[in-house]
């Protein structure tokens, strides 16, 4: 079980901040294969991963990247602080 | 050093006079504001998300970052989120050194680094209606390479 973070335009096409989500997906890019084949806004938001960026634990992280005991992945687009 | 993520309003002139104050060690302070801009009369306001965590993690590794690159005596990080109204300011910098050198270069790679590294995202709003979602610009992510060691 991981807890799932979506922000920006992430979080509005997907409709919702964070949920929790079973998952046994070994990385990022297989979670992101889960998702997108739960519903159209899924696959809506992840439609360019390009366009995404993903932190596990609240650190950067690539999306070949093992999810093996993190607890809490998020995705985002590119940041725009400053 | 000194890293704060608030929504309140933020008084460039009191941080300033409160930073490094009583320290007769500093050659250089250099600070920068980073201000809501509305170039063509249209915005009506802009509102900045965050990720409570991180944002504060992300930042107080940059600021490690820069202080093991350069010499400082202090350094302050101030980031609004929230609804912010044209003219307001977004976020400040500054740094302390002895030297005026390490004090610019140092804000620099704060700035460029927050752009593109600390996790906040802005929104615009116009007074008509519209919303759009500000996007990072590859100019920026540029901007990180004359850092790279």
């Amino acid at each position: 079980m991981v807890e799932v973070m979506y922000f920006a335009w992430v979080r509005e096409r997907i409709g919702e901040p964070r949920e929790k989500v079973e998952t046994t997906a070994s990385t990022v890019s297989e979670l992101v294969d889960e998702l997108r084949a739960r519903e159209p806004r899924y696959a809506a938001a992840f439609a360019d991963l390009s366009a995404l960026r993903v932190a596990l634990d609240q650190e950067l992280a690539d999306f070949d990247a093992p999810l093996k005991g993190v607890r809490e992945v998020a995705f985002f687009p590119p940041m725009t602080g400053g | 050093m000194k890293v704060r993520v608030q929504t309140d309003m933020l008084d460039p002139g009191a941080e300033l006079s409160e930073f490094a104050q009583g320290r007769n060690d500093l050659g250089a302070v250099v600070t920068f504001t980073g201000i809501v801009r509305d170039d063509d009369g249209t915005l009506e306001r802009m509102e900045i998300e965050h990720y409570p965590g991180m944002t504060e993690k992300a930042i107080a590794a940059i600021v490690d970052d820069a202080c093991e690159r350069w010499l400082l005596a202090d350094c302050l990080v101030i980031h609004r989120h929230g609804p912010l109204r044209p003219g307001e300011q977004i976020m400040m910098v500054a740094t302390a050194s002895k030297h005026r050198v390490a004090a610019f270069e140092a804000a620099e790679f704060l700035m460029d680094y927050l752009k593109s590294r600390a996790p906040f995202w802005k929104k615009e709003f116009a007074r008509d209606g519209a919303t759009d979602w500000v996007a990072a610009k590859v100019d920026d992510e540029d901007a990180l390479k004359r850092w790279t060691k």
